[in-house]
């Protein structure tokens, strides 16, 4: 492998080969009720207790759709730039499988609800935009659970009929860490609007992965395989370096690459066949008689637009633009929303600049210790804002800072409440420094003689000396002041 | 007072209602008639205990103000029934009892009724004749060879039996307007969407319908006010006001407009059909209606286009049946894929394999254009023949059928012969639109014929009142010996 010019590209024996990749990413939908039942959607829950007739297919049941889960795949759609189809078709693609209760998956096939859009990336080397092929609904399945039992498969249906989009793209991405930077930015975009949590330990964001190689400055793509529901970034990046590189040998080998689904072993860090093309699913799909085709209203979509949240590239402008923040620091602060909105809390009322660098700094690295979201930090934005607020009005030092905020992390305490129990306020008051200082010259008169003779290191010394005399509260600053008036 | 169970549901109604009879009288008639009954078949399950203990508790406590107050109804076993086992006529629900009760025998209840039992049927609908049920063959009470029709057949015997006042059936090509023509009652399909298909055993989505089957106009008027309404549980459910069809009947027909399809006019087609035909055109214009000479081209497609549309929905619909969640799971198997293919094929009768397997050829990749997609265009093309016709004409009239009740076993084995048995029916299904057949004479075998009224959407009033006055002038009197209680 090489990064030339930024380029991924594989090294094989013959030559060099691109990497094409487009993602098939299954989205939860943020929704109190499944897509067409009133059951909850609530994670880990006991096993079947979240499931209706109609999630467990029992006879006679019909679909009824959920207009909410409607409205939260056209919020997404708008917010990946995409058409949305007034007209849209369910349809129900057949397979048998224990945790389908219905022997079919209620989706959307030739008119899904979402078309074309696209997503813009922030890589190191430049924006990169990323095409969107289509958005549609769809339901889950349930889970079959193989591990109980040596002999038996128990199956619990809380999943089933759980609304998901299904999010494509187009064959744009070309590596590893576009697909990291792609995942992100999609499951970013889905958080800000609240249309999906992007949970992926609770498997909310889940992807398919297609993969092809071609010979650089090929223009046609090669054969596709496919790796089936892979549940982090982590393990999407494993599989796309393995395959690719499975995919060169190949061809390099004067072999042809079979269209097939692959999964991937987490353990072997290797793909391996699922099923191939020929023993690919005939799904039979056609349109759900149960349901009639969904015809929007433009004025709802209209509304859904209108009503649209601030998204990051939007907030990434402006944060640029409001607060003079790099574009790898407005990138950084949006990236979560919680972040951005922790990081316009801290700023109101406290110093831009000390806010961003604590922020990005040493509450980042507390959270990232603790494996914690920002709003489950102890140090709240307010805390934090009184914190630097300290600093900037210095009745306390940076230095002092530090001290507080270890104390803050642990014990989520005001930094207020903190400085005055410790009493770690600095020493301001200039008499109260010209005491000190004139007690360290005149103990060390030897010295500042050196330093009028020309030692100027020695100036640090007395400094030093001030600042153990004074328990590290002198005002560092004022120090430096006094102290230069009186080695005159 | 003379035997009860002959009447009308409108009369039994009315003498409950003024206290003529009491309900637990009456449904201790029909029992006595359910248990004298050694060979039609009709019922799969008996609910005399229960009935009976309803009728009490409404005798005790009666509330005059409903439509069907106090009286016991035998539903076909396709809705599924609270706390009532429902099989629909298959081995692979043959123990399955729902806990819900569907929106059609619900709106039942609510209007004082309460549940006799649940009545034979084709399984999984799938049939003609009744033949297919895993509980064995229904026979029709007009002669104890003949085959009652279906797939409502149980319904539709029992009815004629006086074993139960008046049934309802679901129609998805003609399972309640023929084994209605068979028996000599009336059956209505009402308009897709206008009863609710909740809790009802699917067979094909689009084309399934409930509705009323009765031994006068009158009733099934009553019955379908009973049954139709809005149910926001059913996405195909249409959302308007309910109507008072009984109140609004009338057999004043002056100056509408009934066409006569010439395609209906089939080759082979009994000369005793054609004579019906004819006779019914002569009463719609004794009551001043006028006859208009109709074309509905493209109806010699409408049964090939059921027999793709109607079995790719099935094969879809019946996946749920694999012995996973409920109903039959075969005991044989040593895996998933073992299990599903034994249970479904100790699960399911021949004729409804042969639909799965139609069904699923059709929508079959490399398939699916040229025969679903084709299907689908043609529907259409009936449609809008219908839509069309309907622009100069207020109801068009066919015979039900093209032949009176046929032998048991005649065309078990024929399926070809047996689906040409819906050609008059199939194409209301696949244009959405109501229609009812209603007895209208006989063949020369004293076997029942019935004439088929098709109306316009939601407009099952108008077809009510035409037939009506097609019933007050034809005057079928069904006159059974009966033998099956020896």
């Amino acid at each position: 492998m090489s990064k030339e010019n930024n380029k991924y590209l594989i090294n094989g024996e013959k030559g060099k080969w691109e990497v094409v990749i487009g993602l098939e990413v299954h989205a939860q939908v943020t929704s109190n009720s499944k897509l067409f039942s009133g059951s909850s959607t609530k994670f880990g829950a006991e096993p079947n207790t979240q499931v209706s007739l109609v999630d467990s297919a029992f006879p006679g049941m019909l679909p009824v759709i959920n207009e909410y889960c409607v409205q939260q795949a056209v919020k997404t759609g708008l917010g990946l730039n995409a058409k949305i189809n007034t007209y849209s078709v369910f349809d129900r693609k057949n397979y048998f499988y224990a945790d389908l209760p219905q022997g079919y998956q209620i989706s959307q096939y030739k008119n899904p609800i979402v078309g074309e859009g696209k997503i813009t990336l922030d890589l190191a080397e430049g924006p990169k935009t990323i095409g969107i092929e289509r958005l549609h609904l769809e339901q889950d399945a349930g889970k079959s659970i193989h591990d109980l039992d040596p002999s038996n498969t128990y199956v619990d249906l809380n999943r089933s009929g759980v609304a998901l989009m299904e999010i494509v793209s187009k064959p744009d991405l070309r590596s590893p860490d576009e697909v990291n930077a792609y995942i992100k930015k999609l499951r970013s975009i889905m958080r800000y609007l609240g249309t999906c949590d992007g949970n992926m330990q609770e498997g909310s964001l889940r992807a398919d992965v297609n993969i092809s190689v071609r010979k650089e400055g090929d223009k046609k793509l090669g054969t596709r395989c496919e790796i089936k529901n892979v549940n982090s970034i982590k393990f999407m990046q494993m599989a796309i370096t393995y395959e690719a590189q499975r995919q060169v040998e190949l061809l390099e080998s004067g072999k042809t690459i079979d269209q097939e689904t692959r999964l991937f072993d987490t353990k072997k860090n290797e793909t391996r066949s699922m099923r191939s093309k020929e023993d690919a699913h005939d799904y039979r799909y056609f349109p759900d008689p149960d349901l009639l085709p969904l015809n929007l209203d433009k004025k709802l979509i209209e509304s859904l637009k209108k009503n649209l949240p601030e998204l990051p590239d939007q907030k990434k402008e402006r944060f640029i633009k409001d607060y003079s923040l790099t574009t790898y620091e407005a990138n950084v602060l949006v990236a979560e929303k919680e972040t951005s909105d922790y990081f316009e809390e801290v700023v109101k009322t406290s110093d831009i600049k000390l806010a961003k660098n604590w922020i990005m700094g040493d509450l980042f690295a507390s959270l990232n210790n603790k494996n914690i979201s920002i709003s489950q930090s102890p140090v709240t934005a307010k805390k934090m804002s009184q914190l630097i607020n300290s600093i900037s009005t210095g009745v306390i030092s940076g230095r002092t800072a530090k001290e507080v905020f270890e104390e803050m992390k642990e014990t989520g305490e005001e930094p207020n409440k903190i400085i005055e129990q410790k009493g770690l306020q600095q020493k301001s008051d200039p008499k109260e420094l010209e005491k000190i200082i004139d007690k360290i010259l005149t103990d060390n008169i030897d010295k500042v003689d050196q330093y009028k003779s020309g030692k100027d290191k020695l100036f640090g010394f007395f400094v030093g000396q001030v600042m153990k005399f004074s328990g590290g509260k002198a005002n560092p600053q004022l120090v430096n002041e006094i102290l230069k008036k009186k080695l005159k | 007072m003379s035997d009860i169970t002959k009447r009308s549901l409108t009369e039994i109604v009315d003498l409950i209602k003024k206290k003529e009879i009491k309900s637990e009288e009456l449904t201790q008639s029909f029992i006595n008639n359910i248990n004298s009954d050694k060979k039609l078949n009709t019922f799969i399950t008996n609910c005399s205990e229960q009935a009976l203990e309803k009728a009490k508790n409404f005798d005790e406590n009666p509330n005059y103000e409903s439509l069907l107050s106090g009286v016991p109804i035998a539903v076909k076993d396709l809705f599924c029934t609270q706390s009532v086992k429902t099989t629909a006529g298959s081995k692979m629900l043959e123990n399955f009892i729902p806990n819900y009760e569907s929106t059609i025998t619900s709106n039942l209840w609510k209007e004082g009724a309460f549940l006799l039992g649940k009545l034979n049927c084709d399984e999984y609908a799938m049939g003609s004749s009744n033949e297919t049920s895993y509980y064995g063959n229904v026979i029709n009470p007009i002669a104890e060879n003949t085959v009652p029709g279906g797939s409502s057949g149980g319904s539709a015997s029992a009815l004629a039996a006086n074993l139960t006042p008046t049934t309802i059936g679901t129609d998805t090509g003609g399972s309640i307007r023929q084994p209605a023509s068979f028996t000599g009652t009336v059956g209505l399909k009402p308009t897709y969407g206008l009863c609710s298909r909740w809790g009802i055993v699917a067979f094909a989505s689009s084309l399934d319908q409930a509705g009323p089957m009765t031994k006068t106009v009158e009733d099934c008027a009553l019955m379908l006010e009973a049954m139709a309404g809005f149910d926001e549980k059913d996405s195909t459910s249409i959302n308007k006001n309910k109507e008072n069809y009984s109140k609004k009947l009338t057999n004043n027909i002056r100056g509408l407009k009934i066409g006569i399809p010439k395609e209906y006019r089939v080759d082979e087609m009994p000369k005793e059909i054609d004579q019906l035909w004819e006779k019914g055109k002569k009463i719609l214009k004794e009551s001043g209606a006028e006859i208009i000479d109709i074309s509905l081209p493209h109806t010699k497609y409408a049964l090939p286009t059921y027999y793709i549309v109607a079995p790719a929905e099935a094969s879809s619909n019946l996946a749920r049946y694999d012995g996973v969640k409920y109903g039959f799971r075969s005991s044989k198997g040593n895996n998933l894929i073992e299990m599903y293919e034994n249970t479904r094929s100790e699960g399911f009768g021949d004729e409804v394999k042969r639909r799965i397997l139609i069904g699923t050829y059709v929508l079959s990749s490399g398939y699916y254009d040229a025969y679903y997609i084709k299907a689908q265009k043609i529907r259409q093309l009936i449609k809008s023949d219908f839509d069309q016709s309907f622009k100069k004409v207020d109801a068009i009239l066919t015979p039900s059928t093209p032949s009176s009740a046929f032998k048991i076993g005649e065309k078990k084995d024929d399926p070809i012969s047996m689906y040409l048995n819906d050609i008059f029916t199939v194409p209301v299904n696949l244009a959405g639109i109501p229609a009812i057949s209603i007895p209208a004479g006989t063949d020369s075998n004293n076997y029942p014929l019935g004439l088929q009224f098709i109306g316009k959407p939601l407009d099952e009033q108008k077809l009510l009142n035409i037939a009506f006055a097609a019933e007050k002038k034809i005057n079928f009197k069904q006159n059974l010996q009966r033998w099956w209680e020896k």
